[in-house]
């Protein structure tokens, strides 16, 4: 049989996996950015908690997905379920590129037009929301995009604790030794990064230039 | 009459420092800024005149004595209130680069709450001052300028809520030389008009003699002396002097050679 009638055959249980996977990036992803931008922010204001925070991140970074997953499952709340769990471990891995990335962008901007926002008498908060993050913006999305592709991959290791998503089938896959249903993971997994990575890109260049 | 001596001042510097890790980068620096007076800052890189600057909007603060705008010291108003009350223009402009020339104008106003009509009645009338066609730069964006008309804008933007001081650090600094005299010729004109208090920073001593109601010369972090423009020609001062004859051997370099032949 042919892998495209055998992927036919399982069409029904690919479009499952991938909406499964596709939600646990996405929440993963949003939680990321929920921490990782005003913990950014935080480090452009506070420079001396740019260690601490990026330090806490990077050590996340470092530890192996699978034993990530391992170590997270004692934990009360996070280990009762499987997703809720990999959501985490996910959006932590996910966290420092986004972290550097806020912190580059905000850096990034000519200090002639923070003096200048200052000098006009805008508050803390108008500079932040109306300057530095419209500005910034397009060096964030760049580490969104990054972390984005990331997760997608490191999110088909969560099928190991039994989160669901296309990994699944690269473990079955493995169980059974039939390269055909590992394929049926790994191609659409390989699809959505891609998706991800091309999509995001557009929003970035379309937001680097006004216009 | 003490009254209306202190109402004549708009600045004042009391004996305000500024340091930077112990290094003074101003000295003990008096000065008092009479309204209405475009009081240029003269110096070279470093010498403490951008730095002079930012203490009037609080920018910076003294690390002593004081720096009185409109009779009040900056560390007593607050500070978003007194930055409203002092446009700002820098080299380059600083405008915000996501926002169209409209927007970067009406900054102060929209800060300031005015209503939409008066805003838009308000850009429309700055632009055209600056010497901009509104119909045709209003929604343009600052990458869409040239250096000359993005400079404009900048002038354009800092007198948006009609602040009774200007602060205008190089300015015009990196426009050639063609651009920069027709905006000077300009800005001469409007000032004639607005007759706002302006401190006007420059290393250029043909801008300052052309600018200044009267200059203030810094040198490493200390005032070397106050003039005129014409004192400042006259001027027997070594550091003056040293500007003065600068000046005259770059303008006319025959010229001075012979007088120092003589």
């Amino acid at each position: 049989m042919s892998l495209v009638h055998f992927f036919l055959e399982h069409r029904e249980e690919i479009l499952q996996s991938s909406i499964e996977h596709v939600w646990l990036v996405a929440i993963s992803m949003l939680l990321a950015i929920l921490a990782g931008v005003p913990l950014g922010i935080a480090i452009t204001r506070k420079p001396w908690l740019s260690k601490p925070i990026l330090g806490g991140a990077n050590v996340a970074e470092t530890i192996p997905s699978l034993a990530l997953f391992g170590f997270l499952l004692p934990v009360p709340w996070l280990g009762a379920r499987a997703d809720r769990l990999a959501i985490v471990a996910l959006a932590l891995y996910a966290l420092l590129p986004i972290i550097r990335n806020t912190v580059a962008g905000i850096q990034g901007i000519d200090p002639g037009v923070r003096d200048a926002a200052r000098a006009m008498g805008m508050t803390g908060r108008q500079i932040l929301l109306r300057v530095e993050l419209p500005l910034s913006l397009p060096v964030l999305l760049a580490g969104i995009r990054v972390a984005t592709v990331w997760t997608v991959g490191i999110a088909t290791i969560a099928a190991a604790i039994g989160a669901g998503g296309l990994g699944e089938f690269i473990f079955r896959g493995l169980a059974m030794v039939d390269n055909r249903v590992i394929l049926e993971g790994a191609i659409p997994a390989a699809i959505l990064a891609l998706a991800a990575d091309i999509g995001i890109g557009m929003l970035e260049r379309r937001l680097r230039h006004p216009r | 009459m003490n009254a209306t001596q202190a109402a004549e001042i708009c600045i004042e510097f009391r004996d305000a420092e500024f340091r930077i890790g112990g290094r003074p980068v101003l000295k003990s620096f008096s000065l008092a800024v009479n309204r209405g007076e475009t009081l240029v800052l003269l110096g070279r890189s470093g010498s403490g005149k951008t730095t002079a600057l930012k203490l009037v909007n609080r920018l910076l603060e003294p690390s002593a004595g004081e720096v009185r705008v409109e009779g009040r010291s900056t560390l007593e108003w607050d500070p978003i209130r007194l930055r409203r009350r002092i446009g700002y223009v820098i080299q380059e402009a600083g405008l915000f680069p996501h926002f169209t020339v409209e927007r970067n104008v009406a900054l102060v106003p929209q800060l300031e709450n005015w209503p939409r009509e008066r805003i838009s009645e308000r850009v429309h009338e700055l632009l055209r001052i600056a010497g901009l066609d509104p119909e045709q730069f209003a929604r343009r964006y600052p990458h869409e300028l040239s250096g000359g008309q993005r400079q404009r804008v900048g002038v354009a933007r800092a007198l948006g809520a009609d602040p009774p001081i200007l602060l205008m650090d190089e300015p015009f600094g990196a426009l050639d030389v063609l651009t920069r005299a027709e905006i000077q010729r300009e800005f001469l004109e409007l000032q004639r008009q607005l007759r706002k208090t302006v401190i006007f920073v420059t290393h250029d001593v043909r801008e300052a003699l052309l600018m200044g109601t009267r200059i203030a010369l810094l040198e490493t972090g200390e005032l070397a002396g106050v003039y005129t423009p014409q004192e400042f020609l006259r001027a027997t001062e070594p550091i003056a002097a040293a500007y003065v004859s600068a000046f005259r051997a770059d303008v006319m370099p025959q010229t001075s050679a012979k007088r120092g032949g003589q």
